[in-house]
């Protein structure tokens, strides 16, 4: 591993999910109500991937991070506030919905374009990460189709941990059925990494790493180029929140033993 | 835009983008940045200190001590710092740490504290230090770099004592400096004997920037003196204080005796016919420094009295779910407590006293950010006019306060009515802006700290009150209970409310600050032609009220014949004080909702949304000013009133002020509408499903 990774991460904003999310009808489609007003985070799924781009990076010398994200560019920038401050990356925005009701082949198409327009990128050393799912609709399509328009076939979904060879090839961890894990290695990049939560704790705010990426970032923001995604031939006939269930209790100072043998005793039932 | 029954009202809580227009930092995105650090601080490892019931004890605890290291993480602790030493906010601070502290006493106040308080610490050497005690602290309070191998240096600020002084006239200090050694041609070493009272972070600190007065013949006046835990004597720390309130911040009482080389007085000295006399005195210090971090403290109050909101509006929607006979979807059952008024009009009042309140806190930020910007360019004008302090400086500085008053009056003029080449001439000058920006902050300064402590402090209460029993136990969302006992703390410490009183009382018949009051009634007057709904002709009423007041106190005499004014009837001038502080606030909040109607139609996130977050901010608004305008009738009804015999002996100046006092009550009209409607946006308005912290 002579010249080091170029990590894309694929990654945007959702709704706060502490955020009372309830889906309403608008012109452009299905929605939320409130939408553009509910606070955003960067999507876990996808904050996991940049997490474990950042730290990749750190290992292997001559990588770079690249965050690719597609949202409303005012949006966006909110989001970086925080973001900006967890991880040195290179932003590529992208100005356009980020609704969880889009059309995965539309986002796709975005994302993969805003991705091949990257100066310099050497696919050769191209690793793209992203989330294995998204928090606003799980789709678990999105970064394998991005993959797929930049001809990318080494594709791993639902992955926890990568290691690097000293030859360059790296072993991963993707999770499968029963709680199992499948061991691949790949000779080299490219690949596509979809994670699922990784093993590394969300880093605490940094500010000296946020103010050396807030250079680029407020930069790129305003060269966003729009992108028309939306719900594209998807015709949603309903829209609901799950029924909620209110089957919580709250035990306060209940001791370890007493608590396993409660979970015990509710398997065994 | 008008307000009626059907207008569009505020959808969701105002969020970043909404209080970053409001508060004016939409484009620093260092402050951002900060107040992202301190968010994820406070709602994090703070939160859970609370709820963990860190606060149960006044012992310093591991875990209380590991928010050190979380503002070091965080960007917090570097906020007070230059940018050379390590430092992230590019400029003046004050709006900055305003929007840190805001942050965490959204959470806690004593967590706050300790990150406001290296700041008061390194306040004075910031200020006031020579270059070598500048470099030497703020790069010692740095925190260290990735794999830096440096203990950082914390900071603790004593000038309190104990009884009978306790600091509430700083001009008074028994702790004393003298010359302990003194060989010819080497530096002097000094003695400095210090008790201090209540000094917060003395559980970390490992410097002391201390008050010190003297008997020393070869010094000639008091001074501040900086002490480090290593100088040869005794560096006590003191037993812990056993607060009741404030928990997650260290505070105790410390005895020092110790040995100091005359370098640690700070701002430096000079020795003349064998006497060390320092630049500076320790008053000279602390008004430079306390007229910037009460501020900070002000800010607090307001942020918890904002946190508030959102659980009480969770409380009352959801009071009576689960109960039997309570069916989803009905009103009951959606709105709960919310179907009462009287819930709905005391939420309101707490709600618009939070935005009025951090309204101020955050407008004298600006000032003091402005004033910082200037100040220096001011003082080295003057020295190179010749004019040093005292009666020369007094001098010097009439006109620019002329030249101030001027362009305030200019000002107060509509746009192209006026001599705007005047204006822009008055406007770039160094010394009219200095003169201007000092006379706004030594009143906005006071009164952000007394008024949003002290009537915060009530308010809170009303808050607990709305959470019913729920309130006063472990378990109400949003530590109620605690944020409303801190405040007693927050309207004591840095300056008790007699002080806030005594300075306001002193400050608010400058005549900038008077023609500034002029300049804002105009600009309230045209407002409330343009825009009825909002109230400002009510409060440009009341401060048309306060100004005749101000002149009635000025030339009346009580029925014993002993002058209103006199400086320490504190009966006339402290109420005054009170008055003029309940229309500043309200007059902060109006100009926050203008600068949102101004800019907010444009942002991309809330312009849409826009209309329903100004109208509700302009009934809270109007809410607010009634409410102040009520005070400032009442005050000066007694005052009219109370000094005389009786009120047919009351005089003409009685009659006048009825008439006065009419236009004040007329004013009102529509403000109960405004409450109204501001309680109906209460039962719309959404919110998140949870806290975004423990409890």
């Amino acid at each position: 591993m002579t010249n080091g990774f170029q990590i894309v991460v694929c990654g945007s904003l959702v709704p706060d999910p502490l955020q009372t999310l309830e889906p309403v009808t608008t012109p452009q489609g299905p929605g939320l109500k409130n939408e553009t007003m509910l606070p955003s985070v960067l999507d876990p799924w996808a904050a996991h991937a940049l997490f474990e781009a950042a730290n990749l990076a750190k290992q292997i010398a001559g990588s770079k991070v690249w965050l690719v994200s597609l949202g409303p560019k005012a949006k966006l920038q909110q989001l970086m506030m925080t973001v900006a401050q967890k991880a040195p990356f290179e932003l590529v925005a992208i100005d356009g919905s980020a609704s969880g009701f889009t059309d995965a082949h539309g986002v796709a198409a975005a994302l993969a374009d805003a991705i091949g327009a990257i100066p310099g990128l050497d696919k050769s050393r191209l690793l793209l990460f992203g989330g294995c799912a998204s928090a606003s609709r799980d789709a678990s399509v999105t970064l394998q189709l991005v993959g797929e328009r930049l001809g990318i076939r080494d594709q791993f979904v639902g992955v926890d941990e990568i290691k690097v060879q000293a030859d360059g090839s790296f072993s991963i961890l993707e999770r499968i059925e029963g709680g199992q894990y499948l061991s691949s290695t790949c000779q080299a990049a490219p690949a596509v990494l979809a994670w699922a939560t990784g093993n590394l704790p969300e880093p605490p705010n940094n500010p000296q790493i946020g103010m050396a990426n807030m250079r680029g970032v407020m930069p790129a923001l305003q060269k966003a180029k729009p992108a028309a995604v939306g719900v594209g031939g998807i015709a949603y006939e309903k829209t609901e929140i799950p029924a909620q269930k209110r089957q919580t209790r709250i035990v306060k100072d209940a001791t370890a033993d007493e608590i396993a043998r409660e979970i015990v005793e509710w398997i065994r039932s | 835009m008008t307000t009626n029954e059907t207008s569009q009202t505020m959808k969701m809580l105002p969020g970043d983008e909404i209080r970053q227009i409001m508060w004016r930092y939409a484009d620093r995105f260092d402050i951002q940045m900060a107040e992202m650090g301190a968010r994820s601080v406070a709602r994090g490892l703070i939160a859970r200190l609370v709820a963990d019931g860190e606060r149960n004890t006044h012992d310093w605890t591991e875990a209380k001590n590991r928010m050190y290291q979380a503002f070091d993480e965080s960007g917090i602790t570097a906020a007070g710092l230059d940018l050379e030493f390590g430092g992230i906010i590019d400029g003046p601070r004050n709006l900055a740490l305003s929007v840190i502290s805001y942050e965490l006493a959204w959470v806690d106040g004593g967590a706050a504290t300790t990150s406001l308080v290296n700041n008061l610490a390194l306040g004075p050497i910031v200020e006031k230090g020579t270059p070598e005690q500048r470099e030497k602290y703020m790069r010692a309070s740095m925190p260290p770099a990735p794999g830096e191998d440096r203990k950082i240096w914390r900071g603790a600020f004593a000038l309190t004592e104990p009884l009978p002084y306790v600091g509430v006239d700083t001009g008074v200090v028994s702790g004393r400096v003298s010359v302990s050694e003194w060989v010819e041609g080497q530096e002097p070493v000094l003695q400095v004997e210090k008790r201090g009272r209540f000094i917060t972070n003395m559980a970390v600190a490992n410097f002391i920037t201390a008050a010190v007065d003297t008997e020393d013949p070869r010094i000639k006046s008091s001074c501040m003196v900086i002490l480090e835990e290593t100088d040869e004597g005794t560096f006590d720390r003191g037993t812990p204080t056993h607060k009741m309130v404030h928990q997650l911040s260290n505070t105790s009482d410390p005895i020092f005796s110790l040995k100091i080389p005359a370098s640690r007085i700070v701002g430096g000295y000079t020795v003349k016919d064998g006497v060390i006399i320092p630049n500076l005195t320790h008053s000279e210090i602390i008004e430079a420094v306390f007229s910037r971090t009460r501020v900070g403290v002000g800010v607090m109050t307001s942020a918890k009295l904002l946190s508030a909101v959102e659980p009480v509006i969770r409380y009352q929607r959801g009071r009576f779910r689960g109960a039997v006979g309570i069916e989803a979807g009905s009103p009951r059952y959606d709105l709960g407590l919310q179907m009462k008024e009287d819930a709905l009009h005391r939420l309101a009042d707490v709600w618009a006293t939070g935005e009025a309140a951090a309204s101020l806190g955050f407008e004298t930020s600006r000032v003091f950010d402005q004033l910082t910007l200037v100040e220096k360019d001011a003082h080295r004008i003057f020295i190179e006019q010749g004019f040093g302090e005292g009666r020369a400086l007094m001098k010097a500085l009439r006109k620019p306060q002329s030249d101030a008053i001027e362009l305030l009056r200019l000002l107060a003029q509509p746009a192209g009515a006026r001599d705007e080449a005047r204006v822009a001439e008055l406007q770039a000058d160094t010394l009219v802006q200095f003169v201007w920006l000092s006379a706004l902050g030594n009143v906005l300064c006071p009164a952000c700290k007394l008024w949003d402590t002290g009537h915060g402090a009530n308010m809170l209460r009303e808050a607990v009150s709305l959470m019913g029993g729920y309130g006063i136990t472990e378990d109400c969302p949003g530590f109620l209970f605690q944020k409303w006992t801190d405040a007693q703390l927050e309207a004591t410490y840095e300056g008790p409310e007699v002080v806030q009183r005594r300075q306001i009382s002193l400050t608010m018949s400058n005549e900038v600050f008077l023609a500034q009051i002029e300049q804002w009634v105009a600009e309230l007057r045209a407002l409330g032609a343009a825009k009825p709904e909002t109230g400002a002709v009510a409060l440009a009423e009341g401060f048309e009220l306060w100004r005749w007041m101000l002149a009635f106190v000025g030339q009346t005499k009580d029925a014993h014949g002993r002058p209103l004014s006199q400086s320490q009837r504190h009966g006339v001038l402290f109420p005054m004080a009170d008055a003029i502080c309940w229309l500043l606030a309200a007059r902060s909040f109006v100009s926050d909702v203008q600068e949102l109607a101004a800019k907010g139609p444009e942002h991309p996130v809330v312009g849409p949304e826009i209309e329903g977050y100004l109208n509700t901010f302009t009934d809270l608004g109007h809410v607010q000013i009634a409410r102040a305008v009520g005070e400032v009738g009442r005050i000066s009804a007694e005052l009219v009133y109370g000094y005389a015999a009786s009120a047919e002996k009351a005089g003409d100046a009685a009659a006048e002020f009825q008439k006065l006092r009419a236009k004040v009550d007329g004013s009102l009209a529509g403000s109960r509408l405004a409450k109204d409607r501001a309680g109906k946006a209460l039962t719309q308005i959404m919110i998140p499903e949870a806290l975004d912290y423990p409890m």
